[in-house]
């Protein structure tokens, strides 16, 4: 039976992990690599690379930090943050990156995901919506620029056009949710399963391994992506998995 | 000496990452005279399995690995192709797996691709020597091998397939051992050293 994934992001920098504590056995957690295996050993199914720097020089530092963590992980692995064209996925791919992830330029050019998914196949491309709960109309519009920006794409309908045009995965992130650690808006996410064909990554919003447990199971999402309950040592992923495991719900241990 | 046979289907980096991270000596290569010598074969693969045919025939490389009487593990499309025929671009591939592969059906209760980490059980090969029934592996594919004669591992995803393959020297995997942690690479350790 397919199991449930669990997914740290990691933030990256010029190169280097931003979040994070020290781990017993890991002396630097700002190395992507060595925290990126930390991870893995702890029993991470998959990891997310999100590369924040603003710099052209940050991005270029990043391949390369692509390169190591595909010579150092055997687990799939996913980066995002500052692909815009088809020449930046081609890239990622070359440093060794399994999955890249789109955001704002899907939205600005809906034909890059076409394009990707036809040049690399639909298992490579993710692409991740954040979306906000509009109190004018009660819809669920799509953002952009880390959810400063809110457009007319409605959450629903660009996430059956982003799968139409080929992606392989959708990771929905609910910018009224992010940050507050109470929870995923599970009714939402459900809806979103039923209705797409492909996985749902769950992101944004979990404070306790009781919201994973909701999303997964309530909410029908196929992996659970979390940066700060990982990062700042609330729960081990060992731990998370096993309370899921559990619960009744399919891991890997 | 491996040869990873590159036949312009996809990315080789993982597999070469997964070699070296087993301190193995490789070489990536379309030539049938390297091919042939090579102690062991691996053909990777992801992508259309028709395409894969087509890249394999255009290379003149199909009797060269029909031929081969050294170990072959072929990974994803790569066992795809050494079946007899797939249904994606309805391709006659190189039968040395005596089964079909098949689009997995729509279905609401399980999702196409199948991808993500699932078990593997009736494990019958010492390709899974200190493995145990059970172990999870990476799976990235929207098409499966049928269950046959060959079948050396199941999983089931709905329907229950061949999760991997063997007939005489030729061995398949449809999940991808290069990304199942430390199963895959006991996985590939295995095959270095049947």
């Amino acid at each position: 039976m397919l199991t449930k994934r669990i997914i740290p992001c990691l933030d990256v920098k010029d190169g280097r992990t931003v979040k994070g504590i020290n781990f017993e056995n890991l002396t630097d957690v700002g190395d992507a690599v060595s925290l990126g295996q930390h991870y893995a050993q702890a029993g991470a199914d998959e990891l997310v690379y999100l590369d924040i720097s603003a710099t052209a020089e940050g991005r270029n530092t990043f391949t390369h930090l692509v390169e190591r963590i595909a010579d150092g992980i055997n687990i799939p692995f996913t980066v995002g943050g500052g692909i815009n064209t088809i020449d930046d996925a081609a890239r990622l791919l070359d440093a060794g990156a399994d999955k890249i992830s789109i955001n704002s330029a899907a939205i600005r050019n809906p034909e890059l995901i076409d394009r990707i998914a036809t040049r690399y196949g639909s298992q490579f491309v993710v692409v991740a919506i954040d979306a906000r709960l509009s109190n004018k109309d009660n819809l669920w519009h799509a953002t952009t620029h880390g959810g400063r920006q809110e457009t007319d794409r409605e959450l629903f309908s660009w996430a059956l056009e982003a799968q139409e045009r080929g992606a392989g995965e959708i990771l929905f992130t609910s910018m009224n949710h992010d940050g507050t650690r109470a929870g995923y808006p599970c009714e939402t996410f459900a809806r979103l399963a039923e209705r797409l064909h492909i996985p749902i990554i769950a992101s944004g919003g979990a404070g306790s391994a009781e919201h994973i447990a909701e999303v997964l199971t309530q909410g029908k999402a196929d992996a659970a992506l979390a940066a700060s309950i990982f990062h700042y040592g609330e729960i081990t992923i060992s731990d998370l998995k096993q309370y899921l495991h559990d619960q009744g719900i399919a891991m890997r241990l | 000496m491996i040869a990873i046979i590159d036949y312009k289907m996809g990315n080789l980096r993982s597999v070469e990452n997964a070699l070296k991270r087993l301190e193995a000596e490789f070489v990536v290569t379309a030539d049938a005279s390297v091919i042939r010598k090579a102690d062991r074969v691996l053909l990777p693969g992801v992508g259309n399995a028709a395409e894969a045919m087509h890249n394999l025939r255009q290379a003149d490389l199909v009797q060269t690995i029909c031929d081969l009487r050294r170990p072959v593990l072929g990974i994803c499309v790569g066992l795809q192709v050494m079946c007899r025929h797939s249904e994606e671009g309805d391709a006659e591939c190189m039968g040395i797996f005596d089964t079909r592969v098949r689009r997995f059906p729509a279905s609401a209760a399980e999702k196409v691709p199948h991808m993500g980490w699932n078990s593997i059980h009736n494990l019958d090969s010492k390709l899974f020597n200190g493995i145990k029934g059970g172990e999870h592996v990476y799976y990235v594919h929207s098409y499966y091998p049928e269950l046959c004669q060959d079948t050396i591992a199941t999983t089931r995803h709905g329907l229950l397939f061949s999760g991997a393959l063997k007939y005489e020297n030729f061995y398949g995997t449809q999940f991808h051992p290069e990304k199942s942690g430390d199963t895959g690479e006991r996985i590939l350790r295995n095959f270095l050293m049947l």
